[in-house]
């Protein structure tokens, strides 16, 4: 074989193997991108149905109930503007509280509940994920954009 | 008093890594022998220096000195003394000061283990780590001081992380460290290269140790991360494609690469420029790593609470570093030229083969981790990628990794026939589908435990008939030790490391297609099981630790009515930071772990109990402790001393080299 023709097979040898990695990675890339919700977002119907997402925020006091069975929880997701119920099956990381940051992935049930597959853990009591306190901020300045509206509304009547 | 010592002597270090970077670069452009010389001493006194400094942290973390800020949030009066000393390295500040630390260490073990280099090649190396060290010490006095004074002083401290209270904490970073660090030799050694625009097979033979060893520690590391993660975290997961992992595993993979393609540089003179454009790469990813972990982008295992106004000066430093060495890179690569040449089917080209494949993969890995963030960044969405991204990329690249790894000893340097090779392989090849084909129809495992037995099975016959083909082709009448001892350590190496990576797959895929897991609420009393095994649930006490309380829970397991063990699972209190735990109970055997933890407690005595019967994990970590284990001897090869000694005597490096290729050629047939 002619160093020519040994060059252009090892090129194209390069070039399949790029392209097959390409591929994989733009198809994993479509089927396992997990996209962000903040409870907000979810309850006005943005997240996709039959699809894992993610959300993030705090756990509403008072919220965590456990079943019957003893191993599947409930609890309220909330931004503190809106309230996404969630349930999940297992052993909660330990430092999953009432009233702290939480993210978790899952998916929506028919009826708007979110079925979290995996609530993800933090290792550290003071740490407050990225996603949850993004989503208390944007919770916030929901809720301060709702107060604006509902305290302009009086006046102009007047 | 003391911590001013330790404050004084990085600064001093700074002013010393200043010279180093300089001078001695300076001289052998000019050839100025004085300035050269001065590298030496300078890594001497870097080394001493930041010796003291980290002497002072530890001694401060040791005294619960709580009038430094870092010690006052990483330390605690009751923290066991042991667990303060690793303190010293648990959090941002002190783990840098970790960082330099090992970075002094390897440029003052250049610098005295160099006499035989030429004086050039040393001043530029150690130059180059000098330039290095002045990046870190000016991020760590300017943004992350671990001296700086905490006023008023605090009574006691916030305590070391629960999470971190372990011996992983003593051993996982240093090593990890050392690997990372490593690199900067292989790094410093091409970057002298570009800048002497002269690469033979000499240069490769004197950075391959090097790289071999860094390589060996990080192996090290990212397994002792992993074995740790296991049994700390509670889960029994021992790979998350978390970020930081992922973080130590991208150097990981094209450090691999980079010590296959150094071998072909050092035997063969060829792959010149993609030895030095790996090292590059290999060094950048860990510098990318080591800011990755604590820069606070990540939400990860190791995100601790951050501070993420350090970013910028992180940018600058990695804009310059990769930057400036990939401009030397393509400025200079030219004239250090390609190399050898070689056939299509050569033992060269299953090693590019294997280089493109690790590449590629670290690439991926890369996207994976990276994409995320720079969405982020640029408020395009909040979007995450998890494992199963990484399990369906990275798996597809690795299988033909693993094929050809098998083969890839067989085949000669320069131009081997495939007919050759077929012959070769033959009878491995049939021996492991038969008995592959026989465990499928016994097991009936899914298709992807099928391909992983096979490959696991493939690796380890064709490497072991590799090895006897080689000690049994001898001269007759030798004793079987003799000829065992004959064959070089880096041929042994070589043989024991790919069998690690056998025993790696096998322990990789036995857990991942046959592990069981139970989750159940349980009361004292109760039994539940798992893989075979049933798990009573005995007895429940209070125990109290040095700064903790626990429940304990008491577990009888037994098999077909025989006792196996008894397992203590506990859930932890750790009273400064209020903090729980979950320490979970494993019984470890050679195939398979059985893993205990305790959920959280329902109702009065009722918890929720998580029980997993995981087989051969135990191998996946074996496999990481014999590959690292061939690693140690091929570094401690014994041509690299004796080959060093004739290079002093000759001036000219590419004869030495050649006639050590022929003498490899002669072996190799």
């Amino acid at each position: 074989m002619k160093t020519r023709h040994k060059r252009l097979v090892l090129i194209g040898l390069g070039l399949a193997t790029l392209g097959l990695a390409t591929w994989l990675v733009l198809s994993a890339f479509q089927k396992n991108m997990v996209f962000f919700f903040t409870p907000t977002q979810v309850m006005q119907g943005e997240a996709p149905q039959g699809r894992s997402f993610r959300i993030g925020g705090m756990v509403e006091m008072g919220s965590i109930q456990r079943q019957p069975d003893g191993v599947t929880v409930r609890f309220v997701v909330t931004d503190n503007a809106q309230k996404l119920p969630a349930t999940y099956k297992g052993i909660l990381p330990d430092l999953f509280k009432e009233g702290k940051g939480v993210v978790a992935q899952g998916r929506l049930d028919a009826n708007n509940n979110f079925i979290a597959e995996e609530v993800l853990a933090k290792h550290d009591e003071n740490y407050m994920p990225p996603e949850a306190a993004y989503a208390m901020e944007q919770g916030h300045k929901a809720r301060q954009g709702a107060l604006a509206q509902n305290g302009n509304a009086p006046k102009e009547a007047k | 008093m003391i911590p001013e010592l330790g404050n004084y002597s990085l600064m001093l270090a700074l002013a010393l890594a200043f010279v180093q970077a300089t001078l001695p670069i300076a001289g052998s452009f000019n050839g100025n022998a004085r300035w050269m010389a001065l590298g030496r001493t300078t890594a001497a006194g870097q080394f001493a220096f930041v010796t003291i400094a980290l002497g002072c942290l530890i001694h401060a973390f040791v005294t619960n000195d709580f009038s430094l800020t870092y010690v006052a949030s990483n330390s605690n009066s009751n923290l066991p003394v042991y667990y303060r000393v690793a303190g010293s390295w648990g959090g941002h500040e002190g783990s840098l000061l970790l960082w330099v630390w090992m970075l002094a260490m390897w440029t003052f073990a250049v610098a005295a283990l160099s006499r035989q280099l030429p004086d050039e090649t040393v001043a530029r190396v150690l130059g180059t780590m000098g330039l290095i060290s002045i990046g870190f010490l000016l991020f760590m006095l300017f943004t992350s001081n671990p001296f700086e004074r905490l006023l008023p002083a605090a009574p006691d401290g916030r305590d070391l992380n629960p999470l971190l209270q372990d011996f992983g904490m003593i051993i996982h970073p240093p090593l990890l460290y050392m690997g990372y660090v490593g690199f900067s030799v292989a790094f410093a050694f091409a970057i002298a290269a570009l800048m002497g625009g002269q690469l033979d097979a000499a240069w490769a033979r004197w950075s391959r140790p090097w790289t071999t060893v860094a390589w060996v520690f990080l192996t090290l590391g990212i397994f002792m991360g992993s074995f740790w993660a296991y049994y700390e975290l509670g889960w029994g997961g021992w790979w998350f494609w978390d970020a930081v992992e992922n973080a130590s595993f991208m150097p990981w993979l094209v450090g691999t690469a980079l010590i296959h393609s150094l071998a072909v540089t050092e035997k063969r003179g060829s792959f010149k420029n993609w030895t030095v454009l790996l090292a590059i790469i290999a060094f950048s990813l860990s510098l990318l790593g080591t800011f990755l972990v604590r820069s606070g982008v990540l939400t990860s295992v190791h995100a601790f609470a951050t501070d993420p106004e350090r970013g910028l000066f992180i940018l600058i430093f990695l804009a310059i570093a990769i930057g400036g060495s990939l401009t030397l890179y393509a400025w200079r690569a030219p004239s250090v030229g390609i190399g050898g040449r070689f056939a299509l089917v050569s033992r060269e080209s299953m090693l590019l083969v294997n280089n493109v494949l690790l590449l590629v993969a670290a690439g991926t890995v890369l996207l994976g981790t990276l994409y995320p963030l720079f969405l982020d960044a640029l408020g395009l969405g909040k979007i995450s990628v998890g494992p199963p991204y990484f399990d369906s990329v990275f798996v597809p690249l690795m299988v033909p990794v693993l094929l050809l790894m098998a083969i890839g000893p067989f085949a000669r340097w320069k131009e081997s026939l495939v007919t050759d090779l077929a012959r070769k392989v033959r009878w491995v090849a049939l021996g492991v589908v038969i008995v592959a084909a026989g465990l499928a129809v016994a097991l009936s495992p899914s298709p992807m435990a099928a391909l992983g037995i096979l490959l696991a099975l493939w690796i380890l016959a064709a490497t072991a008939s590799h090895a006897v083909e080689r000690v049994m082709h001898g001269p007759k009448g030798t004793p079987l030790l003799r000829r065992i001892a004959s064959q070089p350590r880096s041929y042994w190496a070589m043989i024991i490391a790919h069998a690690g990576v056998g025993i790696f797959v096998v322990g990789v895929t036995m857990v991942k297609s046959f592990e069981t897991a139970n989750e159940v609420a349980m009361r004292p009393g109760d039994s539940t099981s798992a893989g075979g095994y049933a798990f009573r649930f005995t007895d429940l006490r209070e125990v109290k630790g040095p700064n903790y309380i626990a429940a304990r829970g008491t577990f009888e397991v037994t098999k077909d009515g025989k006792p196996v063990s008894i397992l203590h699972p506990e859930k932890r209190l750790y009273t400064v930071q209020q903090m729980p735990m979950t320490e979970a109970a494993i019984d470890r055997n050679f195939t398979h772990d059985l893993y205990v933890s305790l959920g959280e407690a329902t109702a009065q005595d009722t918890w929720v109990v998580r029980v997993q019967y995981k087989p051969f994990v135990g191998w996946i970590w074996g496999g990481c402790i014999i590959m690292s284990l061939g690693g140690f001897l091929a570094a401690a090869d014994r041509r690299y001393r004796v080959a060093l000694k004739k290079r002093s005597e000759t001036t000219e490096a590419p004869t030495a080299g050649a006639a050590t290729v022929k003498a490899a050629a002669v072996k190799a047939v």
